[in-house]
């Protein structure tokens, strides 16, 4: 089978925050400035029709990976290349106008992420005045009738306001505003995590069979694992602002490399496996301003080595996906996702 | 069967409005057995929290208890006046909740507040006092106690401070701990930590827990039994194995099924249509009936009321039946 | 009929929203309301409320001058709060003073409120140095008291303009002194509201559709950023008449040809040891009234907007 050509093409993705301090408190009292890189060297690709998820722990840069893409952030390195053409740079608005309409997002918070002074009509029929998407003989009133039913929500719910709606709703409206636009590629950013489970279900339901019916793309970004490994034909692990692992679902899940993904996995709750005791790995994220030399994760991490403490590793090609790890690449780690007693845990 | 260590029976809670009374926890009644973890669960809005806060005694007017009684260890504590509650939470009950932040007072050094909630409840000496406090953060696995108490509360990570609340919530060796989504705002690998440690204390000092969380996993394996929730009212009750295994009650049954899980490869996820009715919207009958499955004439009409059913207490239709034959 | 249907339900909404519920069930609100509703439709309508119009210079008669309240042995029920100097009844003087006092005041409120929403927004939306100059100057601003700042721009563009126009734009330059010295207070609101809007979802939602940005400013940020711009806009209304009071009674606001409460309280000031107190005391009880009731009304604004007090 021939390979397709990838969606999206993103390489050596960088983006770092200025948290430095006022500039008066520069000059008088000596300090340096500060960044926080909140996404470095990041590369992965997306095919058309396939669904590409970041998982990670809070403040591992995986939401900055999702502005980046969007464009709502501008990237300090690297190139990101929507069907072959590098959108991080873009020379005519037309062109840009152009990856904006087929390059939409799905929010988090579905009660920050619809404008509370409009009608759903206006919400959800704001893209399509924008680019001017209007066919002839179609009125605005029925093709966000159209996009509302397709959401699962009636035409008339048009005339209310976003508060007079629920928030597994909400995130419906949410997506109906995102089609509206007729994109190719959505980027999801922890679209369910603020809703309730069986909700949480209904959205994840609804994004697939759009996918089915649309051929969409989505990038997806969540904490969850078990949300991801629903969702996902290929999952990248984050961790302090770089990708540890980038592997196909399957894999991933029955064979871990990288042993941040292990320990991700070993802590997830267990539902079939009630009352299960178990040693949890001790530590914390470190602080992404200062961040551990050599490999991020070789604080907390079993399989350390002198190596590991000093030099970053690189992401590197595996049999069926990219880890950066020492211990893989040295063959050290053992195989299957049981991780080793650890000497030092709490508790 | 040993006396339970909480009871509580028919709860109530209401909160007036000008648009008339809401009623946050209808008829709730559970217990809660020495040394027992016992998980509340529920999707936002079903009353859960405010059970808890209800037990706690930190209703906020104008929320009130409107029915039923609070029984800890033989001693009525709903009714107690206000300076009595007081005196009763730390006590006797401990509380950890969601952000440690808000638990923590930012001004003072964890020393102070550990060494202040000690004094408080228990007749001890300043240095007694300070012993225990260090103990204590040992206890929960703050790495040098000795050193770490000094330090303010933004100076501890977010695990390391839901740590110190859980050490202010057992200064005087309560016999009940309430904990309100303790791992919610956690990391998962931090909310591993925070789980095992809970368990660890409340067997090592046979403390009972009622844990109120919506995360169906942490509940799994934490509790003992799980209290299901559904628009204030209780559903079903029962060993976390029965529940999560073999539900009963079709909204919990809805709910597991919806939880998407690793190894279980599935095209589309089980969902229940719909969303939880808003307090001042509960349909007649069933609070459950309009989205349910498995749906009877009756359950419109008549409120099911809750019946044991083997190990587990179930408020459905479907086993009226079966609680004359058990 | 569908715009019948719909102005109903939205009435309906406005009387059963929770604003309306606090405001109902707190009296002195209520009280408050009642009294600047009586003293603006007052002011609207003082050529049919008042017995006389002070202004029409061949009505006075010197030979009233002077004359006492009604309560008073040789007081009429024509000029029931007295007259002053000229014989003007201090009632219809109290009444048309007010309307001028009003309308300066809301003039310069509208000015303040335009040009600081406008700075605000784009302090908070441009961020940057753009922000940091804005606000600098904005903070040092407030650094002088406001009254202080009108005076001096109220000197400057006397000294500007040509000595004839000053007489005929006197009011103008009060209300361009008022409404430059009161913008901070809106400009810094609004930017920390943008700021704090700008980082909700729903303005990424409109970026990514490609609009410009002053139309995601104006559509989006402005009109979620203009409930507190409300209730400073009617605190400052209270602030920016008792300004103008200020500037009147100093002598450098509005002249005493068509004088406001803060030109009557001047005058009046003159005469307040030889005995005709009325003069001076009826004008400053309407002012405090006045501005009693529209600082009333805004606290109680204030407090229903704020979520947190709720």
């Amino acid at each position: 089978m021939p390979e397709r050509q990838p969606l999206l093409r993103v390489e050596g993705l960088a983006h770092y925050f200025d948290v430095s301090p006022p500039l008066l408190n520069r000059v008088f009292e000596g300090k340096k400035r500060l960044f926080l890189k909140a996404v470095d060297d990041v590369s992965f690709h997306i095919k058309p029709g396939e669904t590409f998820a970041l998982v990670g722990e809070s403040g591992c840069g995986k939401s900055t990976v999702a502005r980046l893409i969007v464009r709502l952030y501008d990237p300090m390195r690297g190139t990101i290349e929507f069907e072959g053409q590098d959108i991080s740079h873009v020379e005519s608005r037309k062109d840009f106008l152009n990856f904006r309409r087929k390059a939409q997002m799905i929010f988090q918070d579905p009660y920050a992420s619809l404008n509370p002074r409009w009608r759903v009509r206006d919400i959800v029929g704001e893209p399509i005045r924008a680019f001017g998407l209007l066919k002839d003989g179609e009125t605005l009133d029925g093709r966000v009738g159209v996009l509302l039913n397709q959401v699962g929500l009636s035409p008339s719910d048009g005339d209310k306001y976003p508060h007079e709606f629920s928030g597994g709703q909400r995130q419906r409206i949410s997506i109906a505003r995102a089609l509206s636009s007729n994109p190719d590629f959505l980027v999801c950013d922890e679209p369910t995590s603020a809703l309730d489970v069986s909700v949480q279900a209904q959205i994840l339901n609804l994004m697939k069979q759009l996918q089915r019916d649309l051929g969409l793309t989505y990038l997806f970004i969540s904490h969850d694992l078990a949300v991801v490994y629903h969702m996902a034909d290929h999952v990248g692990v984050m961790y302090l602002g770089r990708l540890a692992e980038v592997a196909d679902s399957q894999s991933l899940f029955t064979r871990p490399r990288h042993p941040y993904t292990r320990l991700l996995l070993d802590a997830l709750p267990d539902l079939e496996n009630v009352g299960r005791e178990r040693t949890p790995v001790a530590g914390e994220v470190p602080n992404p301003i200062n961040p551990p030399p050599g490999c991020g994760f070789h604080p907390r991490c079993p399989f350390a080595s002198e190596r590991c403490r000093s030099e970053r590793p690189e992401l590197m090609a595996v049999d069926d996906g990219f880890v950066s790890c020492h211990a893989v690449e040295e063959g050290r780690m053992p195989e299957g996702i049981e991780l080793p007693p650890l000497a030092e845990t709490p508790d | 069967m040993a006396e339970p260590l909480l009871k509580v029976e028919n709860l109530r809670v209401e909160f007036p409005t000008r648009r008339g009374t809401l009623c946050a926890v209808d008829d709730v009644s559970f217990h809660i057995q020495p040394g027992e973890v016992l998980g509340v669960v529920g999707e936002s809005g079903a009353g859960k929290s405010m059970t808890g806060i209800a037990v706690i005694g930190l209703l906020e007017a104008p929320g009130r208890i409107a029915g039923g009684r609070i029984v800890l260890e033989g001693q009525r504590i709903d009714d107690l006046p206000y300076e009595e509650k007081r005196k009763l939470r730390g006590r006797k009950i401990g509380a950890i909740f969601q952000d440690p932040l808000t638990s923590l007072n930012p001004l003072y050094t964890v020393e102070r507040q550990l060494i202040e909630t000690i004094r408080t409840h228990l007749e001890v000496s300043e240095s007694e006092a300070f012993e225990r406090a260090v103990s204590l953060l040992r206890e929960v696995g703050i790495p040098a106690p000795e050193q770490r108490i000094k330090h303010y509360p933004h100076q501890f990570s977010g695990g390391m401070r839901q740590r110190v609340v859980i050490a202010l919530a057992l200064c005087a060796e309560p016999s009940l701990i309430i904990a309100d989504e303790p791992t919610t705002a956690l990391d998962v690998s931090i909310q591993a930590q925070i789980i095992t440690l809970l368990k660890r204390l409340c067997r090592d000092h046979g403390t009972s827990v009622m844990l109120v969380t919506h995360d169906m996993g942490v509940i799994a394996e934490t509790a003992h039994r799980v209290a299901v929730m559904y628009a204030g009212r209780l559903v079903e009750v029962g060993p976390v194995k029965d529940v999560v295994r073999n539900p009963s009650h079709p909204y919990t049954a809805g709910l597991m099924a919806s939880i998407p899980v690793i190894g279980r490869k599935v095209e589309n996820l089980s969902q229940i249509d719909g969303s939880m009715p808003r307090l001042n919207a509960i349909p007649e009958g069933c609070a459950f009936s309009p989205r349910c499955p498995q749906v009877m004439e009756r359950c419109r009409r008549e409120r099911p009321p809750l019946d044991t059913r083997g190990r587990t207490e179930v408020s459905c239709w479907l086993h009226a039946g079966e609680s004359v034959d058990a | 009929m569908s715009t019948l249907v719909r102005t109903r339900e939205s009435l309906y909404r406005i009387i059963d929203s929770d604003i309306f519920y606090s405001f109902r069930s707190s009296p002195v609100t209520v009280g408050a309301a009642i009294v600047t509703l009586i003293l603006v439709l007052g002011a609207i309508f003082a050529p049919l409320v008042t017995p006389h119009d002070p202004y029409d210079l061949e009505a006075l008669n010197l030979m009233d001058a002077f004359n006492p309240p009604v309560w008073y042995e040789d007081g009429t029920w024509s000029f029931m709060l007295g007259t002053d100097d000229q014989g003007r009844g201090i009632l219809s003087a109290i009444v048309y003073g007010m309307r001028l006092s009003l309308w300066v005041g809301l003039v310069a409120v509208l000015f303040s409120g335009v040009i600081g929403v406008a700075l605000g927004l784009v302090a908070g939306y441009v961020g940057g140095n753009t922000d940091a100059v804005i606000m600098r100057v904005a903070e040092v601003q407030l650094t002088f008291p406001a009254i202080l700042i009108a005076l001096l721009i109220d000197g400057v563009l006397r000294g500007i303009l040509p000595p004839f126009m000053i007489e005929e734009l006197a009011i103008w330059v009060v209300i361009v002194s008022i409404g430059i010295s009161g913008w901070p207070q809106y400009a810094r609101t609004v930017r920390a509201s943008t700021i704090v809007e700008n980082n909700k979802e729903y303005v990424h939602a409109a970026v990514l559709t490609g609009i410009h940005p002053a139309m995601i400013m104006i559509r989006h940020v402005l009109p979620n950023v203009m409930g507190p711009v409300l209730v400073i806009a009617t605190i400052q209304l209270a602030i920016a008449i008792i300004n103008e009071a200020t500037l009147s009674f100093l002598g450098v606001g509005i002249p005493v040809t068509e004088p406001s409460l803060g030109t009557l309280l001047r005058v009046g000031n003159n005469f307040l040891f030889s005995g005709e107190w009325w003069i001076t005391v009826f004008p400053g009880v309407a002012l405090a009234l006045l501005v009693i009731a529209v600082n009333l009304v805004g606290d109680w604004m204030r407090d229903a907007f704020n979520p947190k007090l709720r």
